[in-house]
């Protein structure tokens, strides 16, 4: 495959980037969209220029480490997928292809295509967990689940924090991202005990971090690509408002 | 350096455990607040250790090269985590899970370590559950399990397919927990260059900030290295990009010594090479197994006619197919541990009777379990492994039967510990992936997520403190200190050197070249020959990468090209090790396999006589290794050639 890629480039966190084009050639279409950057890289090394900079890691679709606004997508044109299980069979030959990194005013962007997301990582500190210390638990199976709670809490839990979400909300809303986390528990016997706290935590912190609100077009579960359910979001209202009400 | 002493308490084996644990030495609250532990990756072992240890009230500093320690590759792990629970009432106990971890790995794992493995991995389940970890459930609302390779029990607790996934979540929570409260210091983006020892002990590390470039000295009481495996020596294989052996190489040059580099594990189940752009394979987990059966055609033709696109798998009769592990041993089929299929499916390819495009890959059909089961059930178990595999290969795995081929997973090797998980140098630590303790010469499936907890969540919070017991008396050190100035120098140096290089071929080209030379003579089939050829090469190679290697940009910046170089560079010396203690180690057990040893049914054939021993490989100068001996002893179990028949 021939194709065009014009690349967000930005030297750093204070420089101003800008789009620059890059032909390519030779691509197969079994090549993942990563594989295709790498050999990108790999020329533009040999021809003496700076290499784009992404962030990726596990290149399996679990880690979430992987962040690329590839033609308007957050992790592209494929349904259910990182950008690193994309593969360019997905694409034309000939094709113009626009990469950019995430655009949210909490996640600001490191150089090129990197960008920072430890506001996600802010957001869990605040009770995305259950307080329970090492040792002294009791025998798992004295905490019965039903089945059906149990499996809607994985569904939820399978949020892989890629920020996805944020990138596609016109609001940078990381309602998704949050809702998950907070269904995750809301679902659980454990998670019961904080559960007020905790969701009054999660939001007050997603609000002071400077995450937009949430106006239901649901761009979010679009382009998630584990699937997480937009209910998770009617539920992280439902919990918000009980605590509330509950003080 | 003073002989290996594995400081295993006495006692027999079932109370070894409760008998350190009665009689260390503890830390007193106030105590503890002054003393302050270095933790290197967020992994299962590191973010469990680090939340643990700040539970306790110890001052924690943590690393971790990724954006966040949600990240770290533990991530991946798919299929489950062992427990010897007993819940399906098939007969488990913590001494069958013992044993099943001792013999799956070829009888070359230190008993005592795994028999507190096993003995632990019940409290790690509760554990978890107490997280909200969402594990599998039965209708009745308790926990279910499933089947793994090497047992002939169901001991495997998971979620879907994302257990790793589920558990480092939980761990990561109760690390975010410690960050919030103030008893961890998180470093994220930041890469361990080097530990620094002052009068002997392991007293900090030099960190580079991955942003700025910039280096950092941090004092610790003591130091943990749970930075993972090493199997990226490989270039191809199950672990992520950034996986690397960096950490625990240069705590190797300071003298901890390296375990049985040569036991790597490649595991059955992946989806096959598919072209020289290729940067990582993808694990189709173990679980698989459970409903998958694994086989190629009986004819030559067929597998032939295959590899040339004009014959599909599913037009191959019944009577035409031969299910190899089925057929050669009966007694766990498709459920035999990693190494024994992996050879299995290699032996078969060897022959010619490999399908797919390079004839580099078996069949693993589900098409007599979704007749059984329904399309349904297996979708339930298997459904995102399923879509994956979609995803890369094009092809859906619910019609045709998926086609796979081994990979490097996983490092049984890695550096030596004691019974604390202490290494040669006093007051440093490794757990998890990084040591060699548990899993001998082949880890069994779901054995791994098990360790890294077991060493986090339950090993180091006590055997940490039982060392930093006799450290209340050390002040906090400035970091302005020689032995701090001397090792930030060296670190400086070799980058300054590896930038002044200014060559003509990438990093990448290197690694590749590195792992065509570990796969081909160190590999699933390892000779003399080959290894010696091997070391050979490697040396070549290495001296080719510091006269040609190619790096952009500058020191004082993010530059990823650099850290993979850093990386790069001592992956090139550990290829040496690893062939060097393939070429020592004259049998073949577990993943180690030399041709030139097994039996007449084609069975890896041991040499307890001459190397029941770990082998502990101390660092001289580049290239040149010192081997030190710790004999196996076994009390507990017959040592016996492993029979999956």
């Amino acid at each position: 495959m021939k194709l065009t890629l014009k690349i967000w480039r930005q030297k750093d966190a204070k420089s101003t980037g800008k789009f620059v084009t890059y032909p390519i050639d030779n691509i197969s279409p079994n090549c993942s969209f990563l594989e295709m950057l790498d050999l990108l890289n790999e020329q533009l090394i040999l021809q003496g220029q700076d290499p784009v900079v992404f962030d990726h890691d596990c290149r399996e679709g679990i880690c979430g480490m992987c962040s690329l606004y590839i033609n308007g997508r957050p992790h592209g044109p494929d349904d259910a997928v990182t950008a690193c299980q994309l593969h360019m069979r997905k694409f034309k030959d000939g094709e113009t292809i626009i990469i950019e990194p995430w655009r949210a005013k909490p996640f600001p962007v490191i150089k090129d295509l990197m960008v920072d997301r430890t506001a996600f990582d802010k957001i869990i500190q605040e009770g995305g967990y259950i307080s329970v210390n090492t040792g002294g638990s009791a025998e798992a199976n004295s905490i019965l689940i039903n089945k059906i709670n149990s499996e809607l809490a994985m569904d939820a839990a399978a949020c892989i924090g890629c920020g996805a979400c944020v990138a596609a909300c016109k609001n940078a809303s990381a309602m998704l991202f949050v809702s998950a986390k907070v269904s995750q528990f809301a679902l659980l016997p454990q998670g019961q005990v904080e559960a007020n706290e905790r969701v009054k935590k999660m939001v007050k912190k997603m609000d002071e971090l400077g995450f937009g609100n949430c106006t239901n077009t649901y761009a979010c579960e679009a382009e998630c690509p584990k699937l997480i359910s937009r209910s998770n979001i009617a539920r992280l209202n439902r919990e918000f408002m009980v605590a509330k009400v509950l003080g | 350096m003073a002989e290996l002493n594995s400081k295993i308490p006495k006692g027999p084996l079932s109370q070894k455990w409760a008998h350190y644990k009665d009689h260390q030495n503890l830390v007193n609250p106030s105590n503890k607040r002054k003393l302050d532990i270095i933790v290197i990756g967020t992994g299962l072992a590191g973010a469990s250790a680090a939340a643990s240890l700040g539970e306790m009230g110890f001052n924690v500093k943590i690393f971790c090269y990724q954006d966040s320690p949600r990240r770290a590759h533990s991530i991946a792990a798919q299929g489950g985590i062992n427990a010897a629970k007993n819940y399906p009432n098939d007969g488990d106990t913590v001494y069958r899970l013992f044993y099943d971890t001792i013999k799956g790995g070829d009888y070359r794992a230190r008993e005592a370590n795994v028999y507190r493995l096993a003995e632990v991995s019940n409290a790690i389940i509760d554990q978890c559950v107490a997280q909200g970890v969402p594990f599998a459930r039965e209708y009745s609302g308790s926990l279910e399990n499933r089947s793994f390779g090497g047992a002939q029990v169901s001991r495997t607790f998971y979620a879907r397919g994302q257990t790793g996934q589920q558990l480092l979540l939980g761990a990561y929570g109760a690390l975010s927990r410690q960050i919030k409260l103030g008893s961890v210091k998180l470093f994220n983006r930041h890469e361990m260059m080097d530990v620094v020892i002052i009068d002997g002990k392991a007293r900090g590390i030099i960190a580079r900030d991955l942003i700025t470039g910039k280096l950092e000295r941090h004092f610790g009481h003591t130091v943990v290295i749970a930075t993972g495996g090493y199997g990226n020596v490989f270039y191809l294989s199950t672990n992520a990009m950034g996986s690397n052996t960096s950490a625990i190489w240069q705590i190797f040059k300071k003298g901890a010594f390296f375990a049985n580099p040569c036991f790597t594990q490649i595991h059955p189940t992946c989806i096959p090479v598919h072209g020289d752009y290729q940067s990582k394979l993808t694990l189709m987990s173990e679980s698989l197994r459970n409903d998958g059966r694994i086989w190629v055609p009986k004819k030559k033709e067929d597998a032939q006619a295959h590899r040339h696109g004009k014959l599909k798998a599913n037009d191959i009769p019944e009577e035409d197919r031969d299910y190899f592990l089925e057929r050669r041993y009966p007694a766990y089929g498709n459920l035999v541990p990693r190494d024994v299929a992996s050879r299995a499916a290699k032996e078969r390819c060897d022959a010619g009777f490999g399908v797919g495009e390079t004839g580099l890959a078996v069949f693993l059909d589900f098409k007599e379990s979704i007749g059984r089961l329904g399309k349904n059930t297996i979708e339930n178990r298997y459904g995102n492994l399923f879509q994956m595999y979609e995803k890369i290969v094009d092809e859906n795995p619910y019609e045709n039967p998926m086609m796979i081929y081994p990979a490097v997973h996983y490092t049984m090797g890695g550096t030596w510990v004691d019974y604390e998980l202490m290494t040669t140098v006093t007051g440093l630590f490794v757990a998890g992936e990084a040591n060699f303790s548990d899993h001998g010469a082949n880890r069994l499936g779901a054995s791994a997520l098990m360790q890294g907890l077991a060493d986090g969540y339950f090993v180091l919070p006590y055997t940490l403190q039982n060392y930093l017991s006799g450290e209340i008396k050390v002040p906090r050190m400035s970091t302005d200190k020689t032995e701090f100035a001397e090792a930030e120098k060296n670190v400086q140096l070799r980058l300054e050197k590896l930038m002044a290089v200014k060559g003509t071929h990438t990093v990448d080209h290197f690694h590749k070249e590195l792992g065509k030379i570990m796969w081909e003579y160190v590999g699933m089939g390892r000779n003399a020959t080959g290894l010696k050829k091997a070391i050979e090469l490697i040396r070549k190679l290495r001296a080719q990468f510091w006269k040609d290697v190619k790096i952009p940009g500058t020191l004082n910046e993010l530059n990823t090209e650099l850290e993979k170089a850093n990386r790069v560079a001592d992956f090139l010396e550990l290829g040496e090790l690893i062939a060097f203690d393939a070429l020592n180690r004259n049998e073949s057990c577990g993943g180690h396999c030399r041709e030139e040893y097994h039996t007449e049914e084609g069975e890896c054939l041991r040499n307890d006589q001459d190397y029941k021993y770990v082998a502990a490989w101390e660092y001289l100068s580049e290239g040149d290794f010192k081997l030190h001996k710790e004999p196996l002893d076994y009390e507990e179990i017959e040592v016996k050639q492993r029979v999956y028949k």
